[in-house]
């Protein structure tokens, strides 16, 4: 048996009205939506299978980092797969904190795009199999000429974006997926600003481009409706493996049922 | 018995050794959900008194082998009471003689502490390395570490249902983050092996039984993770 893809359940934290971090979703492009408490989640996840888990703390705000760094060292001791955490990770300084509250692995965005050099320090003093680079891309279509990939038809390219896909940093995806890579990135976490909350699956053209240029593992995010857009991610992209958040969290497939779909058509999972 | 819940009593006295890598904060609530009293400690004058020594690792295997110098003669005096000692990961391909890690980065081998004669490899081109993620544990023969629960379908079992084969952790996975692997001079020292199209040793220990290690990281294998760390506590129990 070969090594299987990964299914990993993602939450998005952020502090509520009482200072107290709690997990939220978007919904249908709407206002985020309460969604419960991220101890309680994580310790759901670990017992339903989850292969990992990814903690994403989307306060963005200094005075947030202490009650995130708290949480992540409570949803550490619940779960016993790995854990990766991300958002507001800056330096090396923040890796270091956020591995000792009991990540496995950090994951960094628009850090690594200002200071790329961040990725080489984080992989040499921490090991690359804990940093985690992650991209939000999105498609440009702006220029003439043929580019790397074709979507509806129409040739295009992927772009890094920052500000949850506000801002253009004018960095090509694929390149940069690259360049990460040799700089000692561990994994690409891979989110699409066009599929994000969609629901219509992944961006394939965009998974396929990062997969085929890098041989480290790929994680495949933004847009899963469910067990087929898994399906399609890991055999037509080749992804390594799909994140999905809304559709776990609010039950509409339970992890087992994703793998169990996975694996009548042969895709290998840890059942 | 489930694992699911932090057991009511503790096991054995467990000791993990803290040389500066590895995250031991996971190693340490693994443990203690497996039943274990854990001390973390860089005090090699605590060994002795332990019913069970956890050397961890993450990284390296030179800077690893830098750090855990100091514990070196500490260690051997513990394998030669017979006291349990466990390596995970790094912690594990430390066991053996030497690693070709180190040859890679152009600096000559490193010893390792030998205490399981052999070699650690890198991964051959063609394949994705690290190997990174779960794959699964075929077991070659028997050691407290690897045992199952038989008759015990509620505990560790397969996701099908299905109890584990010959009441082991045979078919059930495990989560690896690593590029090197270890090639024991000794078949014997072999106690499972996974596939990642070469099959290499993921369970390995020595002759003796007291000193044995995983490639994978049993405190992220969620339940049958879970299982491999009660079977060390249990059998740092028995000691």
């Amino acid at each position: 048996m070969a090594l299987t893809k990964r299914i990993i359940p993602c939450i998005d934290v952020d502090l509520d009205e009482d200072g107290d971090a709690a997990v939220y979703t978007g919904v249908n492009f709407e206002d985020l939506k309460y969604t419960g408490d991220p101890v309680e989640m994580a310790r759901e996840y670990n017992a339903a299978g989850a292969d990992e888990f990814v903690f994403l703390d989307i306060t963005a705000s200094a005075e947030g980092r202490a009650t995130m760094l708290d949480t992540v060292s409570r949803v550490a001791d619940e779960v016993f797969i790995p854990l990766t955490v991300g958002g507001g990770i800056r330096t090396r300084e923040d890796i270091k904190e956020t591995l000792r509250a009991g990540a496995d692995k950090v994951s960094i965005n628009t850090a690594a795009l200002q200071n790329p050099d961040l990725v080489n320090e984080g992989a040499a003093a921490f090991g690359s199999q804990c940093i985690v680079i992650s991209v939000d891309a999105r498609r440009r279509y702006d220029e003439a000429g043929e580019h790397y990939a074709t979507v509806d038809g129409e040739s295009c390219w992927f772009e890094c974006t920052i500000k949850g896909g506000r801002e253009g940093t004018g960095v090509d995806v694929v390149s940069w997926a690259r360049e990460v890579e040799d700089r000692g990135a561990g994994e690409l976490f891979v989110n699409s600003i066009d599929a994000d909350g969609t629901k219509d699956g992944y961006d394939i053209p965009l998974t396929a481009a990062v997969c085929d240029s890098v041989s480290t593992p790929v994680i495949a995010s933004s847009g899963c409706g469910g067990p087929e857009d898994m399906y399609e991610v890991f055999t037509e992209a080749g992804a390594d493996a799909g994140l999905a958040a809304s559709i776990f969290h609010f039950d509409e497939y339970s992890i087992r049922e994703v793998k169990e779909y996975l694996d009548e058509r042969g895709v290998p999972v840890r059942l | 018995m489930s694992l699911s819940e932090p057991p009511s009593e503790t096991l054995a006295d467990v000791l993990i050794v803290d040389y500066g890598l590895g995250n031991l904060r996971s190693a340490r609530r693994g443990l203690e959900r497996a039943g274990a009293a854990v001390t973390v400690t860089d005090d090699p004058d605590d060994f002795a008194a332990a019913d069970g020594i956890v050397l961890p690792g993450v990284g390296a295997f030179r800077e690893g082998m830098e750090n855990a110098g100091p514990y070196r003669d500490a260690l051997a005096d513990a394998v030669d009471r017979g006291q349990p000692v466990f390596g995970i990961c790094l912690g594990m391909q430390m066991l053996l003689t030497t690693s070709e890690e180190a040859d890679h980065a152009g600096e000559g081998e490193v010893e390792g502490l030998d205490f399981i004669p052999g070699r650690n490899v890198r991964f051959d081109e063609g394949r994705k390395v690290p190997h990174m993620g779960w794959n699964e544990l075929s077991v070659k023969r028997d050691h407290p570490l690897v045992e199952g629960v038989d008759g015990d379908a509620s505990s560790t079992h397969r996701a099908d249902g299905t109890a584990p084969r010959g009441g082991s952790v045979d078919g059930e996975y495990a989560y690896f983050v690593h590029s090197y692997y270890a090639r024991p001079d000794a078949e014997s020292a072999v106690v499972a092996t996974t596939d990642y199209g070469v099959e290499f040793p993921a369970v390995v220990a020595n002759d003796a039984g007291n000193v044995f290690g995983t490639q994978f990281h049993p405190e992220k294998s969620g339940e049958t993770g879970l299982r491999i760390l009660r079977n060390f506590v249990e059998f740092c129990a028995e000691g």
